[in-house]
């Protein structure tokens, strides 16, 4: 019997993958193979998605991209024992994307069945959580500070600091929220844990629980991910059926449990105030801080609220010691960044790499420059709120400091290309207009300015008083950056700041009338 | 397939809910999910259900994107319109798809089949312009590719 692995993810399932298993399945039946199909989950290689491999006995062999019609030809092929065809990828590991990366937090991904437990604990799953339970409290917040974890969902706090301020205060009840609104065009990391490495996720919030005293667990996840919800409902019910979570986890005398909690389509219940009076069942409004949710939290008790890929960090630094994850990284930027290459760019996808590389690197190296073929005009780094930066800044180290020197933000990791087509223009407006859309309403400079921001381009636009608008828009953008509460007002000026500052060549009259003087 | 709203069925609904911690957005969730919508007449049902005024629940249902208060289309097709997917030329094959259905966005088309919605990222912002047909997820989208799938649906 051969196995054959057919990706679950659900960027393999937007370009066919059930077509493709099907007909893998059909051909087998008609010529007598004896095939069993895994789904596992994707090597984060989206270039070559559907990527199906095949175990061999020299190890596992990838084809890839493959399409229904191409299973025909890979059996005729005889890719049952790695023969050779066009779109023979030769051994994963090998494959220079996958090996320039170093993968400490998707180190499984794309290996295994993400629903398999038994997968999961042959490739060193709950390890950290056994090691958790061993060393207790106090040291597995020693363990995360030392580690130099700094949170992964943009606003680069350090986890430690915040498991600690939890574990320190007293109350009758704690929560552990795992923020997975993951809502930053450009970004997926989180997405693919949830449907391509759930037990990971489970884990960490388990070790974190187990740190600060927390019996309750809540992962908010947007509704804009409906295969990411069954797959870790799906995977929650393994682990409780196992004991990995439930009354007392592996005997330990720990009790704690995870539910999951879809969104509604509110960018700003990212936020994490916003997200907990989501939870509680009320509109995504972002509260003042303080208090901090560390200490008035959900339903007024003590709460951690990190990122997946915070929580998905702890596994392996547990497992393996926080000098092992300080060790790789730059300054204050410890660890692995999981990249999220996305948008016009050639090889998109993810990639795993110590701090520290260039964006130059990145984007031109990694990624190989545009899908299009064209020139990189201008790359968004760090979601909707984050700042375009020209090629003349393909310099800046990938690091949080390098970045906010430069006006920018790494955020949740995400990295947009666009080429030389880009209207830059058009993308301050739209940074504008989506403020205004999600905006939770709570103050006037994010509520009224981002409506103000998208009336000023339109002026410009349309020719009106150029000059003066420009300053106008300037004049908006500091206002909105300091008078606003939270991040979405206060970092919308960013993309639109940074446009004007880089492409100024774009803010330029565009009605017919002033093209033909 | 949304479902005519029924009172005992709502009740139903909301009472397997109520042992949940925060049950206002699981509630509303499972009513698109039953019903396709939100009936107005269900809002003192839930508000007298959870103990809260009708304002509150009112002030919840319109604050989220999702939670539809009128009857859709037997399909949502959600495009994605975020940058990701911009820099892929979404804007123009969005345009397309909404001229070959004749509907605006939020339109539904003349026979009542799909519904439109913008959606900001669907998580496959490496192989966009990206869509959702029900939970059928489309990478690479063009007009000719959602005829394909509209089609399929169809005969499903
Ligand atoms: C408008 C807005 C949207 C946000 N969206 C997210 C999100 O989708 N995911 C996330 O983890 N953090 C998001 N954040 C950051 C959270 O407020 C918070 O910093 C984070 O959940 C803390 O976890 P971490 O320390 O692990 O990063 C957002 C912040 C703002 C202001
Ligand atoms: S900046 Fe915008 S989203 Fe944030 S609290 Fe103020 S109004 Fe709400
Ligand atoms: S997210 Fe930091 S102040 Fe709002
Ligand atoms: S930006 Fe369209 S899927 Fe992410």
């Amino acid at each position: 019997m051969t196995r054959i692995f057919v990706p679950r993810d659900v960027v393999a399932l937007a370009l066919g993958a059930n077509k493709v298993a099907a007909a893998i399945l059909e051909n087998a039946k008609a010529r007598g193979a004896d095939v069993t199909i895994v789904r596992n989950g994707s090597r984060g290689m989206f270039f070559l998605e559907p990527l199906i491999e095949v175990e061999t006995p020299a190890g596992r062999i990838a084809y890839g991209p493959v399409s229904a019609q191409d299973v025909s030809s890979l059996f005729d092929a005889g890719f049952l024992n790695g023969g050779a065809h066009a779109l023979r990828i030769g051994r994963p590991e090998e494959h220079p994307y996958l090996k320039r990366q170093t993968r400490l937090t998707f180190a499984r991904c794309g290996i295994t069945d993400p629903l398999s437990l038994d997968d999961y604990a042959a490739h060193e799953g709950w390890l950290g959580l056994k090691r958790a339970i061993e060393i207790g409290s106090a040291a597995i917040v020693e363990e995360i500070t030392k580690s130099g974890l700094r949170g992964r969902g943009g606003a680069a706090f350090p986890t430690g600091i915040k498991w600690k301020t939890v574990a320190d205060t007293k109350a009758d009840r704690k929560y552990v929220v795992c923020n997975a609104d993951e809502g930053d065009s450009g970004t997926f990391a989180d997405r693919m844990v949830l449907e391509d490495d759930p037990f990971m996720l489970i884990e960490g919030m388990t070790i974190s629980a187990i740190a600060v005293g927390a019996s309750k667990g809540y992962v908010y996840c947007r509704s804009e991910y409906p295969h990411a919800v069954k797959a870790f409902n799906a995977a929650l019910d393994l682990a409780r059926a196992a004991g990995y979570l439930g009354k007392d986890i592996l005997g330990s005398g720990h009790a704690f449990d995870i539910e999951l909690r879809v969104g509604a389509g509110a960018y700003v219940c990212g936020e994490e105030t916003a997200l907990l009076e989501s939870l509680e069942g009320g509109r995504g409004m972002v509260r003042a801080k303080p208090p901090l949710p560390a200490i008035h939290g959900l339903f007024q008790r003590p709460t951690v609220i990190n990122n997946v890929l915070s929580f998905a960090a702890a596994p392996f630094i547990l497992a393996h010691g926080a000098k092992a994850y300080a060790d790789f990284g730059m300054g204050r930027s410890r660890g692995t960044m999981p990249l999220q290459l996305a948008g016009n760019i050639r090889y998109g996808g993810l990639f795993e790499t110590a701090f520290g590389l260039t964006l130059g690197e990145i984007v031109e190296d990694i990624g190989g420059g545009t899908a299009s073929g064209r020139p990189v005009r201008a790359v968004q780094c760090g979601g909707p709120l984050g700042a375009y930066f020209p090629p003349a800044l393909f310099e800046t180290p990938f690091d949080y400091e390098a970045f906010a020197a430069k006006d920018g933000l790494i955020g949740h990791g995400g990295i947009v290309v666009f080429d030389d087509t880009v209207d830059m223009m058009a993308m301050a407006r739209f940074a504008m207009e989506f403020c205004a859309i999600e905006s939770c309403g709570k103050c006037t400079p994010c509520r009224i300015g981002s409506t103000r921001g998208q009336e000023v381009i339109d002026k410009i636009f349309d020719g009106v008083d150029v000059d003066a608008n420009i300053s106008l828009l300037e004049d908006l953008c500091q206002t909105m950056k300091f008078g606003s509460l939270c991040a979405l007002g206060g970092f919308a000026p960013y993309p639109v700041m940074s446009a004007l500052r880089h492409y100024p060549e774009d803010f330029r009259p565009r009605t017919a009338a002033v093209a033909a003087e | 397939m949304p479902a005519v709203f029924d009172a005992q069925r709502a009740k139903d609904i909301i009472d397997a809910h109520l042992a949940l911690e925060g049950p206002l957005l699981p509630i509303l969730h499972a009513f698109v999910e039953e019903f396709g919508f939100v009936d107005d007449a269900a809002v003192p049902q839930i508000a007298d259900a959870l103990n809260i005024t009708r304002a509150e629940v009112h002030g919840v249902l319109t604050f989220y994107h999702d939670f539809r208060r009128e009857p859709a289309g037997r399909h949502i097709l959600k495009i994605c319109r975020a940058e990701a997917c911009q820099a892929r030329g979404c804007e123009s094959v969005a345009d397309h798809c909404l001229a070959d259905l004749g509907v605006d966005w939020h339109g539904t088309t003349a026979d009542g089949a799909i519904t439109v919605e913008p959606v900001y990222c669907l998580g496959l912002c490496a192989n966009g312009p990206s869509a959702l047909f029900d939970d059928e997820p489309i990478a690479e989208l063009t007009a000719d590719k959602l005829v394909g799938v509209i089609e399929e649906a169809d005969a499903a």
